[in-house]
């Protein structure tokens, strides 16, 4: 069975009608990337999923829960986790507070601490800066530490939408590898990106979107090679 | 800079308040409010002139805040000239031959007051020149010896009942007071002493902060305790050494402390601009009145069983306004509220409901509470009833701030999409702040109806909320201790400065503007909006 089960969504905002017939599923331990052009509807299939959009039908199933109907609080504390677009971090808590605030549904204090370490070993720069006041740390640190803050509630798949946006080469560089390194510890993300080449480098499976409907989906490996893809989303001639 | 600094002046001598000012003398006989407010202006701007010229060399800027207040006074005494020339009153009535005579400092000859005036702007010119270069702890300890005249000469009324409680007290006070303002001696002798104490503290705090840190940490808690229960123990006797109007001023702090409180919950602690708190107040005072009044209703219970239903009712009041406005926002979010609390005074205003709410008349005839014998009647005795709900409501307000509800609040704040992506539940956690914030304003609302013994619908108009959540934010936004620094500052003060009534809202608005410029977070700040404002 699929860790993550997206079955035919239709999601609408008022009359327009956003996603059509959308299908994806994201087995345990994969990373699966969705690439599209600006508004083909990536973001809005990322907050479907979350719970913060309801979709007219279809139905979002995780390890064969179904989540459709629950609220988005509801869909976090089954485990899906997403890391909003633009970071979002809570600017003026330390680095250490946006964290506990990641493990708001875990009433587990040792647990809690435990996450805290292991969010910290796999961003040591975090550790470096654990008391500044989040809101002056660099683009990449923030991107780092709201992916940590998503950590902190032990998920069972992330949702990561646009973690390169507005970042400086070197540090796209950065944040791919951090997502690696969550692959690689064995989380099942679910990575929405514009930087296509980037995210079929790290993703074994994906989709592509345009206007709201899936038109190819492949390996991430064949989907780079393929012909289309390349032109449109990757910039070859 | 002159030409503003004189601007203001004209301004504040046109509106009146000079003049009106001018009635209370600060030092007797020698400078009274008005000119006290007009020069402590005038030394604002002229600071600020120092302060601004202050690459250019001392003499240039010496010259610069001396020509600021050439033309400060210069633009006064053209307003003398122009006044003695035309009648000015037809525009602005209070262009009246007192404030000339004020203004001239009361001299026989036109020409001599002028030239006295003009004179007076140069060495004020001068003399804040030499503060503005004095070494910083003198011009500290200068500039407390100021501001304590000023305080202390405007809290003659206050002091005065405490003079009269002991004999060698009301010496004293004799001496130092005259019938309106301070002494020559008086002023003297305070002012050496403030000096003396702040010089002082300046020399030596460092030394005793570090000594008692020193401590053995249990000495240190005993310290802390004993500090606590010696303020409680001012805070229990308060009202006896006080008399009855300046109990009356405290309880009304007191009821702003608690309405300021509960708000906090609301805008300080969920940041959620709510305009119509005043209608919570309303509904306690209203539930208070309906169940104890004999004069509505079928029912004649006791305040204590009144009580809770009223704080009952304010609590689902809340609820219920949250649930349409759940989705709003900021600006939307205080429009609706505002709205809220127009409906309810218009509802107990109305004629439909009068057999039921009272109309216009309102609902008299309130019993006051009494516990075990004792009644809280006059504002002495209610003064306790308040001093209990500000412990009860800063107290849960207090283990809310630092429960989980607490931080779902702040991150609420923060940002309520990620909020929500952290697993916060934003229809109960935004629902459980309008409530818990109506259901203290209710309480409020029912030791107001006792107090007065009657509620009108004319005492819950929209001003009211605005002066809450004026208090809160020049206390403080989120602050606990912010909430009764402000109550005391923009409720209590004005109830002691009886000259400035009429100009409450005037001041009020220079006020914040003032916190908005010069200390954004508040007088007393959360620890966490401080660092929002100087390191973020």
């Amino acid at each position: 069975m699929p860790m993550l089960e997206v079955e035919n969504i239709n999601t609408y905002y008022g009359q327009i009608h956003a996603l059509r017939d959308v299908s994806i599923t994201v087995d345990q331990g994969e990373i699966v990337t969705i690439i599209g052009a600006n508004g083909a509807g990536k973001s809005t299939m990322l907050k479907t999923t979350s719970g913060l959009l309801k979709p007219r039908s279809g139905c979002i199933r995780l390890e064969g829960e179904d989540l459709t109907m629950l609220r988005p609080h509801q869909v976090v504390t089954r485990g899906v986790i997403q890391v909003p677009e633009g970071r979002r971090i809570f600017g003026q808590l330390t680095v250490t507070e946006n964290l506990d605030m990641g493990a708001f549904t875990c009433p587990d204090k040792q647990k809690n601490r435990d996450n805290i370490e292991r969010v910290f070993q796999m961003f040591p720069r975090l550790k470096e800066r654990s008391k500044q006041v989040a809101g002056t740390l660099s683009g990449g640190e923030q991107q780092m530490l709201a992916m940590g803050r998503a950590l902190m509630s032990n998920p069972k798949v992330l949702l990561l939408d646009e973690p390169s946006m507005g970042l400086a080469p070197v540090l796209v560089d950065g944040i791919f590898d951090t997502i690696r390194k969550l692959h690689a510890a064995g989380t099942t993300i679910l990575l929405v990106e514009q930087n296509a080449r980037m995210a079929l480098q790290v993703a074994s499976r994906g989709y592509v979107l345009q206007s709201g409907a899936i038109i190819f989906s492949d390996s991430a490996a064949s989907l780079a090679d393929n012909e289309m893809v390349r032109k449109a989303y990757l910039g070859e001639h | 800079m002159g030409l503003i600094g004189g601007v203001s002046l004209v301004i504040l001598a046109l509106v009146g308040i000079v003049e009106a000012f001018n009635e209370r003398q600060i030092i007797a006989d020698v400078i009274s409010m008005g000119h006290t407010l007009l020069l402590l202006t005038a030394v604002f701007v002229a600071y600020l002139t120092a302060a601004r010229s202050r690459d250019l060399g001392a003499g240039r800027s010496l010259g610069n805040v001396l020509l600021a207040g050439l033309i400060m006074t210069g633009m006064l005494a053209a307003l003398v000239l122009i006044g003695q020339a035309l009648n000015l009153r037809q525009v602005f009535i209070n262009a009246s031959p007192t404030l000339y005579q004020m203004l001239i400092f009361h001299q026989e000859s036109l020409g001599v007051g002028i030239l006295l005036l003009l004179g007076s702007g140069l060495l004020m010119g001068f003399l804040t020149s030499l503060l503005h270069s004095a070494p910083v702890p003198l011009r500290r300890v200068l500039i407390i010896v100021l501001i304590s005249l000023v305080i202390g000469a405007l809290l003659q009324d206050l002091l005065q009942p405490i003079f009269g409680l002991w004999d060698p007290l009301t010496t004293i006070g004799e001496w130092v007071f005259e019938t309106s303002g301070l002494s020559v001696h008086g002023a003297i002798t305070l002012a050496v002493l403030v000096a003396a104490f702040a010089a002082l503290w300046d020399r030596y705090s460092q030394t005793v902060r570090t000594q008692i840190r020193s401590l053995p940490s249990e000495r240190q808690r005993n310290l802390k305790w004993g500090s606590i229960i010696v303020g409680l123990l001012v805070l229990l006797v308060l009202p006896n050494l006080l008399g009855i109007f300046l109990s009356e001023v405290l309880t009304i702090i007191g009821l702003y402390v608690l309405l300021g409180l509960g708000l906090n919950i609301v805008v300080g602690f969920a940041g959620l601009l709510d305009l119509g708190y005043v209608a919570f107040f309303a509904i306690g005072s209203y539930t208070v009145a309906i169940l104890t009044s004999p004069e509505i209703g079928s029912y004649q219970i006791g305040f204590w069983q009144a009580l809770p239903v009223a704080i009952v009712f304010g609590t689902l009041a809340g609820a219920l306004l949250g649930i349409p406005v759940l989705k709003m926002r900021g600006d939307y979010l205080a429009i609706t509220t505002l709205g809220f609390g127009e409906i309810i005074r218009i509802l107990v205003l109305s004629d439909v409901l009068r057999p039921w709410l009272g109309g216009a008349q309102g609902i008299a005839r309130i019993p006051k509470a009494s516990l075990f014998g004792f009644e809280f009647s006059g504002p002495q005795e209610i003064y306790y009833l308040l001093i209990a709900g500000c412990f009860l409501v800063g107290f849960v307000s207090w283990r809310l701030r630092d429960s989980r509800l607490g931080r779902a609040w702040m991150a609420m704040r923060e940002d309520e999409d990620v909020a929500q992506a952290m697993g916060i539940n934003l229809v109960s956690t935004k629902l459980l702040a309008f409530a818990t914030g109506a259901g203290f304003s209710a309480l409020s609302g029912a030791i107001f109806a006792t107090k007065l013994g009657s509620v009108y619908p004319h005492s819950f108009n929209v001003m009211i909320s605005i002066n809450i959540l004026c208090l809160i934010i020049v206390g403080g936004m989120g602050s606990m201790p912010g909430v009764i620094v402000g109550a005391i500052a923009l409720v209590g003060m004005p109830e002691l400065l009886r000259e400035f009534a009429e100009y409450r809202l005037l001041i009020y608005g220079a006020a914040l503007v003032a916190m908005m410029l010069l200390r954004p977070e508040g007088l007393w700040p959360e620890a966490m909006r401080k660092r929002e404002l100087h390191e973020g």
